[in-house]
């Protein structure tokens, strides 16, 4: 007698089988993971466009299976604010890292969310520069260590960590600005609730949507994947804590 | 305007926002600098007319980027600045052109550097025609002399924008911007022009598009940079575009583009009138150069007076094309100032009786 198997836990149709080029323990992999289930879920696979940034996760294009622009350095929301004008019946997102959104790009995302612009962005907040080695990002903690800020980032010599959510949420374009971690599979699962509730404001023609994702860096932290893990939940959720800062009133499907 | 036969009168800014209009451009995408405000302030009225998207960017680096992202979902879009604004824009357009997105850029150029004055100027030709942004790469440059010239370019780098797949940037300044004269509009050409089937859309019922410029594997840079050479070959080959005035039995050619082209017929006919034959070449593409056009009648000449409102910029690609055949000599006003058609009557006197250069 056969025995079948049933998958339960499969590759969403919207995600290449590729293997990712991040590091052991990097956050990327579980964040695009979450956004081809959403993709897949919301049944947006065709009319979906995205916009990767500079950072590590330029390669998004190799992972994700849909229309996709790469950015010039912060550029993304500018990018895919030209895109949506031309088509606002598609579904548009940015995938930016914290020194393409919270430092190059800190007017593009601005302006792009006080415009209202019916986009989704995905901002991975890991509190360094991964891609160049391990720099100090305008979200690294205080007291930090970088490979420029040998010593720990001094609030006298390099000021304090931009809170983009807090920010973001005092401008009535803004619409849904949440922030959550991908740490531990409980907040992998809300993770994911946010980035689909996202693009569900978007589709309801809402407005402007950003999913601030808290992301371990172990590389570009200096410590185990595990230690990693840890960090997040010690020092980071503390300074940026998690939840909804904006929500509109709506039927979440 | 809808009657072609219809004469407007119109600044030529306004000739090129409503000639942009014509080639079925419906997005613009822009920052307030003098002095073009009037393009972004026409557009902002014109296009929802059209159905159309006026959109002001915070700055001139967003508005770059957002034609970037209008650009790739294959629709006809332009932006408009001047000098210190197309500055900020060079890292988009560097972009725009490595990614291969048909696009318009126009630069009514205003005296520089720094924020400079807002009176007109040439000074941005290097920045026009040699990089301007990081890379190799080229715009293809056209220099509009009046206001039709202006509406009927505008057409043209449309078209040609499509064709090459590549953004043109139109040169003015703040006279050519500024000044009214009559323009008649004529019909779009736009025939033969090459799919967008690379244009970003969702992709709905065929393999997903990918729109990139970086390329961390040296080999596939290269093949890349030579891909994008053979375009700019064929452009060289194919779009040089230069008006000659006067130029058969002239023994003192003046080279200008632009404006100062204008005021230098003034100075051939009162030269003329006194018995010295001196003729016009007038590049109207800076990029691809009509070197051609001065190599081909080096022999000929005696002199050659380059006359332009920057300190020198255009005199080196005279140089290139005469190669060392005649004396170059140059003459330039800046800052905003412009030489009157007596400087340049005075000038050209000056080395007919054998002055130095």
């Amino acid at each position: 007698m056969l025995l079948t198997m049933i998958k339960t836990f499969q590759r969403p149709k919207s995600m290449f089988p590729r293997q990712t080029h991040y590091c052991p323990g990097c956050g990327h992999g579980i964040v695009h993971r979450l956004l081809a289930e959403v993709i897949d879920e919301l049944g947006i696979r065709d009319r979906v466009v995205g916009v990767a940034p500079v950072g590590c996760s330029v390669f998004l294009y190799n992972y994700i299976d849909c229309d996709m622009y790469e950015a010039a350095h912060g550029r993304a929301p500018a990018v895919i604010t030209g895109f949506k004008r031309v088509h606002p019946d598609k579904v548009a997102f940015t995938y930016q890292g914290d020194g393409d959104l919270a430092s190059i790009g800190m007017a593009e995302i601005i302006h792009a969310a006080a415009r209202g612009e019916r986009i989704t962005v995905i901002f991975i907040n890991n509190a360094v520069y991964g891609m160049t080695g391990g720099q100090m990002a305008p979200t690294s903690l205080l007291g930090q260590k970088t490979t420029t800020s040998l010593l720990g980032r001094l609030s006298e010599v390099a000021g304090y960590p931009i809170k983009m959510c807090e920010l973001l949420s005092t401008l009535e374009g803004a619409t849904y600005i949440a922030r959550v971690s991908v740490n531990i599979p409980k907040n992998v699962i809300g993770a994911k609730r946010a980035i689909r509730k996202g693009f569900e404001v978007q589709i309801e023609g809402l407005g402007f949507s950003m999913i601030e994702v808290l992301s371990q860096c172990p590389t570009g932290w200096k410590v185990s994947p595990v230690e990693a893990l840890r960090f997040v939940e010690k020092e980071m959720i503390p300074i940026y804590p998690l939840g909804e800062f904006k929500s509109p009133e709506m039927n979440v499907k | 305007m809808s009657d072609m036969r219809e004469r407007a009168l119109l600044t030529g800014n306004e000739a090129i926002a409503e000639a942009a209009v014509k080639s079925g451009c419906r997005y613009f995408f822009g920052y307030p600098i003098t002095p073009q405000n009037r393009i972004p302030e026409y557009m902002s009225k014109r296009l929802p007319e059209v159905d159309g998207v006026y959109l002001q960017a915070e700055s001139e680096i967003a508005a770059i980027n957002m034609v970037f992202g209008a650009a790739g979902a294959g629709v006809r879009v332009m932006t408009s600045s001047s000098s210190p604004g197309i500055s900020l824009m060079q890292e988009g357009i560097s972009f725009i052109a490595a990614a291969e997105l048909p696009c318009l850029i126009v630069n009514m150029m205003r005296g520089g550097p720094g924020l400079g004055g807002i009176q007109p100027s040439q000074s941005d030709y290097f920045q026009a025609t040699k990089g301007g942004g990081h890379g190799d790469y080229r715009l293809l440059v056209l220099a509009p002399s009046t206001v039709q010239e202006s509406a009927d370019l505008t057409m043209l780098a449309f078209d040609l924008a499509d064709r090459y797949r590549s953004p043109i940037m139109i040169l003015g300044d703040a006279y050519t911007g500024q000044m009214m004269e009559p323009v008649q509009f004529k019909e779009s050409e736009s025939v033969n022009l090459p799919p967008k089937d690379w244009a970003i859309t969702g992709a709905e019922g065929r393999a997903r598009n990918l729109i990139r410029t970086l390329f961390p594997e040296p080999e596939e840079l290269e093949q890349r940079n030579l891909q994008l050479n053979r375009k700019y070959e064929g452009m060289i080959s194919n779009e040089r575009r230069v008006e000659m005035y006067e130029v058969d039995d002239a023994e003192i050619i003046i080279a200008a583009f632009g404006f100062v082209a204008r005021i230098a017929k003034t100075s051939i006919e009162i030269l003329r009138g006194k018995g010295i034959k001196a003729g016009l070449i007038r590049p109207i593409t800076l990029f691809p150069f009509p070197y051609g056009a001065f190599s081909n009648v080096a022999d000929k000449v005696d002199k050659f007076l380059v006359v332009e409102m920057n300190m020198g910029q255009m005199v080196e690609d005279v140089k290139l094309g005469i190669n060392g055949k005649a004396e170059v000599c140059f003459y330039g006003r800046t800052g905003g100032m412009v030489p009157s058609y007596e400087e340049i009557v005075r000038e050209v006197k000056r080395i007919h009786r054998g002055g130095c250069c």
